[in-house]
């Protein structure tokens, strides 16, 4: 028999854990869900489109009761449950309905705070928190003229905006002297007043209500008469306030919420604030887990919808006893969802001493942007007017980004990003339908919304399934995403700021390092187990990156798997869109003798070769090579010196050099003669991407050293060492990692530099970006000031190319994985 | 003529991998998945025709190496999001060897 799981609380977070549980068990449980309201499971934080009248209740129900019988799973709506009984295992609903449990998960949300004043109980006086509330609401619209909301946070202020727009005149009364003072500074909160003011709002700032009026139903209030609380009102700027009292018909409660706690306290469970979770949320009830608005986690309660949905996955995670999801705790953002009012605020957009603050604002076309930034780290946002970038902005808040590249620009947005490879077009909403996001799978804006719209897709991983967008060289991820969010709206889930590899796990690239490392993980069925891998062999996706890691960490145990590289690196050769292969020897810095390139000439006719051409890394590309003629003619190369030219490979390619000191008349020094010790240590060292390098002779940089993953840039007095470049679809110039002074010391640093590197990127991630990633000074610290570090380093890059330097076409020339490079034959 | 044709011993194929069968139409591709099922399909993805014995193979999957569509070696049908399908044959091991059908 099944085990039981009986949910109590048949809302958002409750409904989304069940969700996730039924994508990664659907058959663990038997499922029994109580609700105290009469609803399936709606959408919540659409109640205020819903007051505004820009959307029904029907448009806002998540999951209708299809979707529980669907899933088999057994609703009781409008049936709270009033006691739960942890010896005997059992919940009593208001019904007197008993049901046992096996697992329980609470999700019992939270309550409107009503403040304790006389009269606080009198009809009319509501909370904005359910459906119930929005009707009570609408109803008292049609009825009564005057209403007052207490409370001038977000919730507030939504509820304030849809009683205004059922035509109720509506005063906002506030304790404080800004506005959602948990989420704005002081400019933008008065950026916020002026403008709801301007739609009819009315305001009373720092005033404490005292005492609800009236006999039978609410009739007005009561404020405080000291000189503090008193102050805005003896202004005498309010029509409608008497100094000390204002009428009021209606008469909404909205100065916070506060965790629905009474049935896990009644039941014994440890509560302070909220139900007390760790971070699996499991209770101090093994047997009970807690998600949402009720749970306190690490001293923190949450009331917005993204930490409640991460936490929904982890709670499925160990529902479905995976065991190994951890909740630790949640960076939040908020969007206010009044129509006409742009506004953003994240993380800790309050300065405090140490960090730095950089504003734009433009009274006139009434935008403030405000970012706190510490490091060079944005540690919180506020933003008015236009809040285009709060994506992004929340993005590199959450992923910790380096700014230092882009400081100056950073205010003006993400389309004004030199680098962005988008130049100006931008503002998605604006662009028309036709216009191509996509230009290596030529997607349309209008393919995209469509597609979004049609199929029903949430997650940026969804689009690029469905749409091809974003899915290639994904230059244009931040477009198709702000097409998402503008497209779903609240309903968008940005993505967690720790990507899984694939959808086989639910691990980062960081976690599965670390794992390989810390655990002495030395081949891949260790890596799936230890980790939980969802798939019994990978996909084509985390296979290839698995076997890079293994190599990388244990270069002298790991067997390299075949089977788990892509196609040009089992076979040395780039597969071709015909299906032939294209053959580059190796020529170390570029060099070559006659008797080379004779040797390479009789190659081309021996095999036949249709096309050769010089390529931008200094050496000859060999095409149209059928599979079969590669042995025997790397066989014919090897036996005239070349190795493999890993031109195929995420591996370290070429170093292009120029003429140098020997022939140029600037030339400072032997660049040739550098680039050819360089390409001597480096070569066949597999990397996360590819990884090319260039020595320049002099500043004038013939060879290109500043757009490298490692260049070198000679001058009179020693070497420029320059990192984290690249060509290709966003061109990067590098970063200057240091000066030195002798060849030798350019040596260590390479080989130093290129083992972090392969040590810490993932897999996929060139130079460029990772550099960009993990910052500039992390990577001198490391290089620069940390010398027995940058030693070790270097000494483990050479170990490891003690093993990397076999030339992988002259094994296979000799025999090695013959099976790959012959056709079978029929035999009988 | 629907005949089991002999190809080689099981273990000329490695794990998780392929070998090609040229017949007279063309290329099929002969599978060894990582359960040490053979699958038999014809060597040419329905997007572009990329060589699918060159792909990948993962459960009874293989990704095209030039697209990375995800064909599945049981029916030769593309996986969603995308659409398509490759012809296959019967295949079996029997007594270590591999046997297709044509």
């Amino acid at each position: 028999m099944k085990e039981r799981l009986v949910l109590v609380g048949n809302g958002m977070a409750g409904v989304r854990t069940l969700e996730e549980l039924l994508k990664l068990a659907p058959e663990e449980y038997d499922i029994s869900v109580f609700g105290a309201e009469p609803y399936p499971n709606y959408n919540r934080i659409m109640l205020s489109p819903v007051l505004a009248g820009e959307k029904t209740i029907d448009d806002i129900i998540l999951n209708d009761r299809a979707w529980y019988e669907e899933n088999g799973v057994t609703l009781y709506t409008g049936d709270p449950v009033v006691e739960i009984d942890r010896v005997k295992r059992k919940v009593v609903a208001e019904s007197g309905l008993e049901i046992s449990y096996d697992r329980l998960l609470l999700a019992t949300g939270s309550n409107p705070f009503i403040i304790p004043v006389p009269g606080s109980d009198l009809p009319g006086v509501i909370g904005f928190r359910d459906i119930a509330d929005v009707n009570a609401m609408l109803e008292a619209a049609r009825t009564g003229r005057k209403a007052v909301v207490i409370g001038g946070g977000l919730l507030g202020l939504e509820a304030a905006n849809g009683l205004q727009r059922n035509g109720m005149d509506v005063t906002v009364v506030h304790l404080m002297d800004i506005l959602m003072e948990r989420q704005l500074d002081k400019p933008a909160a008065e950026m916020l007043k002026k403008s709801l003011e301007e739609k009819g709002l009315k305001f009373l700032m720092e005033t404490q209500t005292v005492e609800v009026l009236g006999e039978d139903h609410v009739t007005g209030l009561r404020f405080a008469n000291d000189a503090q609380g008193n102050a805005s009102v003896a202004g005498g700027r309010m029509p409608g306030a008497t100094g000390e009292e204002i009428e009021a018909d209606l008469v909404v409660m909205a100065v916070g919420i506060r965790p629905s706690i009474g049935l896990a306290q009644k039941a014994g469970l440890h509560c302070d604030r909220g139900v007390v979770v760790d971070d699996t949320m499991q209770t101090f009830d093994p047997r009970i887990y807690a998600v949402g608005e009720c749970v306190q986690h690490r001293d923190q309660c949450y009331g917005l919808v993204a930490p409640l949905f991460e936490q929904a996955r982890v709670a499925a995670n160990h529902l479905a006893k995976m065991g190994i999801a951890r909740y630790e705790g949640s960076v939040t953002s908020t969007k206010l969802k009044v129509t006409g009012i742009d506004l953003f605020s994240a993380g800790e957009f309050n300065e405090e001493e140490g960090d730095e603050t950089l504003i734009l604002q433009d009274p006139a076309q009434n935008v403030y942007k405000k970012l706190v930034v510490k490091d060079n780290r944005i540690k919180g946002a506020v933003m008015f007017g236009d809040t285009m970038d709060g994506t992004w902005y929340f993005q590199l808040l959450r992923e910790g980004t380096d700014i230092s590249g882009f400081r100056s620009t950073i205010l003006f947005g993400q389309h004004d990003l030199g680098d962005a490879g988008h130049g100006d077009e931008i503002r998605v909403a604006a662009l028309s339908d036709d216009a191509e996001i996509c230009g290596c799978n030529g997607v349309t804006k209008g393919d995209i919304v469509n597609a979004i719209q049609t199929k029903g897709l949430f997650t940026l991983d969804d689009v690029r399934a469905h749409t091809k967008a974003s899915a290639s060289c994904g230059s244009c991820t931040g477009l198709v995403e702000a097409i998402l969010s503008s497209t779903v709206g609240e309903g968008y889930d940005a993505k967690p700021s720790k990507k899984p590899v694939c959808g086989c796990t639910g691990h980062s690239h960081d976690d599965v390092i670390a794992a390989i490392a810390e655990h002495e993980l030395k081949d891949m069925p260790a890596v799936f187990e230890h980790l939980e891998w969802k798939t019994p062999d990978g996909c084509a996706t985390c296979r290839p990156a698995l076997n890079y890691y293994l190599l990388a960490r244990w270069p002298e145990e790991y067997k390299d798997d075949a089977q788990s590289r892509f196609i040009n690196e089992r076979a040395h050769g780039n597969i071709q869109k015909d299906g032939t292969y294209s053959v580059v020897p190796r020529m170390f810095g570029g060099l070559c003798t006659p008797s080379d390139l004779r040797a390479i000439a009789d190659v081309c006719d021996k095999y036949d070769v249709p096309e050769m051409k010089v390529t931008g890394g200094q050496r000859i590309d060999l095409f149209g090579v059928k599979k079969e003629d590669l042995p025997p003619m790397w066989k014919d190369l090897a036996d005239a010196g070349f190795v493999s030219g890993h031109a195929y490979g995420k591996a370290m390619r070429t170093v292009k050099t120029c003429a140098g000191k020997t022939w140029c008349r600037f030339g400072t020094q032997n660049s040739t003669g550098l680039g050819v010790k360089l390409e001597e240590l480096t070569w066949g060292s597999w990397m996360p991407h590819k990884f090319k390098l260039a020595v320049s002779g002099c500043p004038r940089n013939c060879a290109e050293a500043t757009i490298k993953d490692f260049g070198v840039v000679c001058v009179e007095s020693g070497y420029e060492l320059h990192i984290g470049g690249n060509g290709g679809i966003k061109v990067r110039v590098t970063d200057l990692l240091c000066k030195v002074d002798t060849e030798e010391q350019v040596l260590e640093y390479c080989g130093a530099f290129t083992q972090m590197y392969r040590e810490e990127a993932h897999y996929l991630e060139r130079t460029a970006p990772w550099v960009e990633r993990v910052g500039l000074s992390y990577i001198k610290k490391r290089i620069l000031e940390d010398e027995a570090g940058r030693k070790a380093l270097s000494e483990r890059f050479r170990v490891g190319q003690e093993v990397a330097q076999v030339d992988p076409w002259k094994a296979r020339a000799e025999g090695e994985a013959a099976h790959e490079f012959a056709p079978l034959k029929i035999t009988a | 003529m629907s005949d089991w044709k002999k190809i080689a011993p099981l273990e000329d194929i490695p794990r998780q991998g392929s070998r090609v069968v040229e017949v007279e139409d063309g290329s099929i591709a002969v599978f060894r998945t990582g359960d040490d099922q053979v699958f038999a399909v014809r060597d040419a993805c329905p997007h572009q025709q990329g060589p699918l014995s060159q792909g990948i193979v993962a459960g009874h999957t293989v990704t095209c190496p030039l697209h990375n569509w995800k064909i599945n070696l049981e029916s030769g049908e593309a996986l969603a999001p995308d659409d398509g399908c490759t012809n296959t044959y019967a295949a079996k091991v029997e007594d270590g060897m591999v046997y297709i059908q044509l």
